[in-house]
């Protein structure tokens, strides 16, 4: 049979088996969804309600949370965590953990404070070796997991530790560093902001892109006798996803307008969710995430993924960490202590990212972390002490591994890995 | 040897003397075995008989302490499982080795994926269905996880996946252990189906009647050693005393009396 018969007469070869419903439908579309959510397969669900929620209280109880500055404030401060949140999102990926990227960030911070500010050493290499002891530091949890047999829990909690001390024992006495306000670092973190028309330009294009690979895959499909994907249900999704991304370009640019800081985070994203789903790397990850001893078996060098999961959060922590200090302006003893840690870790897990391994995306970090800042800028606008901002953001985490674990178990009865 | 050799009178592989011990244990002791194109050998044996250990071997698993292999007329040491795979005798494991988080076309192609910094997914779907196709299974997509299949669809997975780089050996390991009667069927069909493409397909199962409804050749393996070779037609009871080592043993022993107790002879299984 040729491809061209095969299209005509047969169905295509994806789908003449008759237990298959045709989800291509918009209606069909919509209750494959629906089965999804049902079964515990939430994907970005969580985080939609959340943020719906989240605007609607704070908004009601002081309306500059949603005023256009704000959520430039918001977006800036999107970005220092939510790079760490990548990384996280990576070794959580394979069922493991970081603990310690809230000190990674610090001692990354410090290291710059100090080489740059104290020492003279220029700035793009005092950044290269912050992010250099970052993937060392990954080398090092690496080493100790896959040779040693150490728990990444426990691992990274001693590091946790450890870099905290490395990094007070940079800092020394001074135990802060003002980095100059005149340095285009500080001027990254706080005051660059994209033109309005590039706001505009990148907003239309994902929509673009989504249509266009949408395309190109349909004829490669059609060619090789499969059945063509829904381009109807593509293109709907893009003029939605660009209709809001030009509305929340324009309702930025009403204020001072994107981050270049955000947009920055949001490439980082790009090119790490191409990696997890487009390279035999990301699937790799996957694999040794969902199932470990048959990703060995099917000839992946295990031990050399955790070592790149390792090396990538480690080095993303650092990343956030000097984005953190060019937002503050500052190399402090406080740096990536807190709440850092555990907001990293919350935003991948409110996203979608599963603590238990194999299921996650980069986008999770960049909408679970719009979450949690959401949450802290909203309750810092109502002038509530750090207290209760730990206690409601502890919560928060709480209730998202809680419905991390029930949707696991859904996803488990119902067939859904 | 009583062996039916359909497809050529030289064996693609061709243990001798292979014996293998761990510490003062000898597990296997010069255990012979030949596998020809086109036929399927069933390895059977009670617990403790060798046979995984065998199997680990030819996967390149473990390595014998003494013995030649040859694998189409060349003496080879296989000294990793990507090394035995490489060479073309793939493995199918009792667990399966699926991820159930992947779909199946993910799985098939794990490790192996076309173009490394940019998966060609339709290139590869494509593949899926021609593999699947080939082997008439019954998966409704491949754009399933695994984690949706039942038993036999996974197995279909599982060996589908071990023909992906084109093997002359595949070897089975309990195919059937967790399945029901006709997904067992089912699997069976399949082993039949990568026979007559021209494998030597090779079997390890615990389940008489199956084995002697699939198998051309029937190696028996006893504490280590070779208990005979037998064909299909083997009476039951005789593939049982070869399995145990004596005529009278506890399986004779109770079909006896259950006999006596029903009050009639059992139904010998004569073919």
């Amino acid at each position: 049979m040729t491809n061209a018969d095969r299209n005509t007469t047969a169905a295509p070869l994806d789908r003449s088996d008759n237990r298959l419903r045709d989800d291509q439908s918009f209606a069909g579309a919509l209750r494959a969804f629906l089965d999804r959510v049902r079964s515990g397969d939430l994907g970005m669900l969580p985080v939609a309600v959340g943020l719906v929620v989240i605007s609607l209280v704070f908004t009601a109880l002081n309306p500059v949370f949603l005023a256009p500055n704000n959520l430039v404030n918001l977006l800036f401060d999107c970005a220092t965590v939510g790079v760490i949140s990548l990384g996280i999102v990576c070794v959580l990926m394979l069922g493991e953990i970081d603990l310690s990227v809230g000190s990674m960030s610090g001692l990354a911070s410090a290291i710059v404070g100090v080489l740059w500010v104290n020492s003279g050493v220029p700035i793009v290499l005092a950044i290269f070796i912050a992010l250099g002891a970052g993937a060392l530091v990954g080398v090092v949890y690496a080493f100790l997991f896959t040779r040693l047999g150490m728990p990444s829990f426990v691992a990274t909690l001693s590091g946790l530790l450890a870099l905290l001390g490395m990094q007070l024992y940079l800092l020394g006495s001074t135990g802060s560093i003002n980095l100059p306000y005149q340095s285009e670092l500080v001027r990254f973190g706080q005051i660059l902001i994209m033109p309005d028309w590039l706001t505009y330009a990148l907003a239309v294009v994902p929509g673009v892109a989504l249509v266009l690979g949408g395309l190109s895959t349909n004829r490669q499909r059609i060619a090789e006798g499969l059945s063509p994907i829904a381009v109807r249900l593509v293109v709907t999704k893009a003029v939605i996803l660009t209709a809001a991304l030009v509305f929340a370009g324009w309702y930025l640019n009403l204020g001072r307008g994107l981050p270049w800081m955000f947009a920055l985070f949001v490439v980082l994203a790009v090119v790490l969710n191409y990696g997890l789903t487009r390279t035999k790397w990301g699937r790799s990850m996957f694999a040794v995430g969902g199932n470990r001893e048959a990703a060995r078996r099917a000839g992946i060098n295990v031990k050399r993924i955790y070592l790149s999961a390792f090396v990538l959060c480690s080095t993303l922590a650092a990343a956030g960490g000097i984005l953190a200090a060019s937002r503050l302006a500052s190399s402090s003893q406080q740096a990536g202590t807190g709440d850092v840690n555990l907001n990293a870790i919350a935003a991948a897990v409110i996203g979608g990212t599963s603590l238990f391994g194999g299921r996650g995306s980069a986008w999770s970090a960049v909408l679970g972390i719009i979450v949690i800042q959401a949450i802290s800028n909203g309750l810092t606008l109502l002038n509530l002490s750090s207290s209760l901002r730990y206690m409601i953001t502890g919560a928060v985490l709480a209730i998202a591994v809680i419905v991390d674990s029930l949707a696991r178990r859904s996803r488990v009865s119902h067939g859904r890995g | 040897m009583p062996h039916t050799n359909p497809a050529s009178a030289e064996p693609i592989l061709r243990l001798r003397e292979i014996s293998k011990s761990f510490g003062a244990v000898s597990a296997l002791t010069e255990i012979e075995l030949d596998v020809y194109a086109g036929e399927v050998v069933a390895l059977v044996g009670d617990n403790g008989a060798g046979k995984s250990t065998l199997v680990n071997i030819l996967a390149g698993v473990h390595q014998p302490t003494t013995g030649t292999i040859e694998y189409l007329g060349q003496q080879v040491t296989l000294a990793s499982p990507s090394a035995a795979l490489g060479m073309g005798i793939a493995t199918v494991f009792q667990d399966l080795a699926l991820c159930e988080n992947l779909d199946v076309v993910a799985n098939l192609f794990l490790g192996h994926e076309l173009s490394a910094w940019r998966l060609d997914e339709v290139k590869m779907e494509v593949r899926a269905w021609a593999l699947l196709s080939e082997l008439a299974a019954r998966i409704p997509s491949v754009r399933l996880p695994i984690a949706s299949l039942s038993g036999g669809q996974r197995q279909t997975v599982a060996i589908a996946r071990s023909l992906l780089l084109d093997p002359k050996i595949i070897m089975l390991d309990e195919p059937t252990a967790a399945l029901g009667v006709a997904q067992t069927a089912e699997v069976l069909n399949l082993i039949e189906r990568v026979r007559d493409r021209g494998l030597g397909v090779i079997v390890i199962s615990h389940n008489m009647d199956e084995v002697r409804a699939v198998a051309d050749r029937i190696v028996v393996l006893r504490l280590g050693r070779n208990n005979g070779v037998f064909t299909a037609d083997t009476s039951h009871e005789d593939l049982v005393a070869a399995i145990t080592g004596a005529a009278e043993n506890s399986v004779t022993r109770r079909q006896k009396s259950r006999a006596e107790r029903d009050g009639q002879e059992r139904p010998h299984d004569q073919r």
